[in-house]
């Protein structure tokens, strides 16, 4: 899968109040949240992201609390991707569950704002298409890619359950609503 | 080669025969835990799914305390869909407002947490429950879902990182400081995605409450988990709220100690005789600096409670310092026990009635302010200083307002004076 966008460059531990403050938890409407995405530390940025953007960023992504309402501001605004040099354990698990993609990468530093970049998320490639620099970063691990594939964590257990249900005969499980 | 407790717990529960750091294992929980915010979107996802029935309606527990009792409409109907969800699925330990407290003090309270636990809770503060030789950690709302379908989550086994103190503590240096200082020496980021494990004739002394502070805060350093070893201390906690500690029980407890030759990824071993009680400065955990050295800064609020430190124990330091004082003109005080057993103990006590003398409110139990949710939002130009766990950028409100983290003794003593003051000094 490649997805290839305009960078929006953030620092170090961005949190996931940063991400999206408390006071909007009050919804789950992705597309809401995503007008309120990053307002304490960037209050403009829910303008200038554009559909398929994608997010390079310094180390600890996402700390703070286990707001899955993070991650979905971030798609809810049209955030494609994030790249970090680390990211938060919760914050890590709920990209993976709800299907955003994301990318650990040392050299961020290097990306400058409004560099596009292109990342090959099957074979772990970065390409900034603006400074003709490439970055090879790991492949996701098998665990994780199945969970991915399945398109998140809810389809990945139905799947699971049903194919235990009916003797490994189980219907194709549907796309994750999210 | 042997396995620490946070490795235990884990292989019991995933039914596994090793386990090392890095495996990817998936786990039955005992415990799933969700909120007014995290819940609502779990149980969206849960009906979307067309599970129909919970895995085990004894083992969800649904507490509304971030914006309960509701502080809007919305808020209302995030509480309601929770109300709705338990009546329907039968769960009992749903907390309704009047039952209710901040939920990482009501569960241990409550006695739904036991040594050797895995408990998942859609807040990242269940890492609290690593006081009592719970394995908890915070999960999304995705995860809690998938947990209300078939009782099991996924984990990636974190590395376990060994925090050993050494010393006698200072008068006033509890484990709020403990941990703060912790979180200062190795920062936000110090324990990404791994096991603390906190240890050390200091951990062997130190009070339970003190322990669900320092617990607690592990995730501040982006901890998974934050463990300590049951003892007669925890042993002693868990019988007061009524659960078994028999010789059963008792004979389970050999296998939540690590073993000694386990693997550790580091160990960190500090002497911490000469440090005061700690303030962590705007705006992130780790600018810790001592409360006597921080100069004079002027506070608007001072908020003692949640998660962190609002128990008993805590009300009792604060009231200790404001008995028969005032709270400095043009400051607000506002003291949030955890849980309504908390309540009654402060009310009891005397401790409300000290803290409302004093100039200062006494709130029901809810995580209100911590997150900027009710019950004191700061406004631009703001100074707060609280007992709670982060102080990020509009944490409490305003993004230009400014959030001290400190013990209930600095924020008492900085009521009396209206400035960040080490409680030595009033």
């Amino acid at each position: 899968m490649l997805i290839k966008g305009t960078v929006h460059k953030f620092g170090d531990d961005v949190n996931t109040d940063d991400i999206i403050a408390a006071k909007y938890l009050v919804t789950t409407d992705p597309a809401e949240l995503g007008r309120h995405c990053m307002e304490n530390i960037s209050p403009d940025f829910s303008l200038q992201v554009g559909k398929g953007d994608i997010i390079v960023a310094g180390k600890n992504f996402g700390c703070g609390s286990s707001r899955e309402h993070a991650p979905l501001a971030l798609k809810g605004c049209g955030v494609a991707a994030v790249v970090a040099k680390s990211f938060a354990g919760i914050f890590f698990r709920n990209a993976i569950n709800i299907g955003l993609p994301f990318v650990e990468l040392q050299d961020t530093g290097e990306i400058s704002e409004g560099d596009v970049i292109e990342i090959d998320l099957g074979s772990g490639e970065i390409s900034d298409l603006t400074t003709s620099r490439k970055y090879r970063t790991r492949a996701f691990p098998v665990f994780l890619r199945g969970i991915v594939e399945k398109g998140g964590l809810i389809n990945y257990v139905t799947a699971k359950q049903e194919k235990k249900n009916e003797g490994g005969k189980g219907k194709e499980a549907g796309k994750h609503p999210l | 080669m042997g396995y620490t407790i946070g490795e235990k717990i884990l292989k019991a529960h995933a039914g596994v025969k090793d386990i090392k750091p890095g495996d990817f294992i998936e786990a039955k929980v005992d415990l799933a835990l969700g909120n007014d915010i995290t819940a609502p979107l779990a149980i969206e996802e849960f009906r979307k799914s067309g599970a129909g029935r919970v895995f085990d309606k004894n083992k969800i527990v649904l507490v509304p305390d971030h914006f309960a009792p509701a502080k809007d409409l919305r808020s209302a109907n995030q509480c309601k869909v929770l109300a709705d969800f338990a009546s329907c699925q039968k769960i009992k330990n749903y907390f309704e407002v009047g039952w209710m407290g901040i939920e990482h003090a009501l569960l241990p309270e409550k006695g739904l947490v036991v040594p050797g636990n895995l408990v998942i809770g859609a807040d990242s503060h269940t890492c609290t429950y690593g006081a009592l030789g719970a394995y908890a950690t915070g999960i999304g709302s995705t995860d809690l879902a998938r947990a209300y379908i078939d009782g099991k989550c996924w984990f990636k086994v974190p590395p376990t990182v060994k925090f050993v103190y050494k010393g006698k503590r200072n008068k006033w240096v509890g484990g709020k400081d403990l941990v703060l200082f912790t979180i200062g020496q190795i920062g936000v980021d110090g324990a990404i995605y791994r096991v603390m494990e906190f240890a050390g004739s200091v951990i062997k002394n130190l009070p339970m409450d003190d322990r669900f502070s320092m617990s607690n805060m592990a995730i501040e350093a982006g901890g998974r988990a934050g463990l300590i070893e049951p003892d007669e201390t925890t042993f002693n906690y868990v019988a007061e709220t009524g659960r078994k500690t028999g010789a059963k029980e008792r004979k389970q407890w050999p296998a939540l100690l690590s073993d000694p030759d386990a693997s550790y990824e580091k160990i960190y071993e500090w002497d911490i005789s000469g440090i005061q009680p700690q303030v962590a400065c705007p705006h992130l955990p780790e600018n810790v600096k001592p409360a006597d050295k921080l100069g004079k800064i002027k506070v608007d609020q001072v908020v003692i409670g949640s998660c962190t430190n609002g128990r008993i124990s805590d009300l009792r330091t604060a009231a200790r310092l404001l008995k028969g004082k005032k709270v400095k003109a043009g400051v607000r005080l506002i003291v949030i026990p955890a849980t309504q057993k908390i309540y009654m103990q402060a009310a009891a006590e005397g401790l409300a009635g000290i803290f409302v003398s004093a100039g200062g409110v006494f709130s029901t139990p809810t995580c209100g302010p911590c997150l900027g949710g009710h019950v004191g939002i700061l406004t631009e130009g703001e100074t707060c200083v609280a007992t709670t766990n982060r102080n990020f950028i509009g944490r409490m409100g305003s993004p230009k307002s400014f959030v001290y983290l400190s013990n209930p003794a600095v924020a008492a003593a900085s009521a009396v004076t209206g400035r960040i003051t080490h409680p030595e000094e009033i």
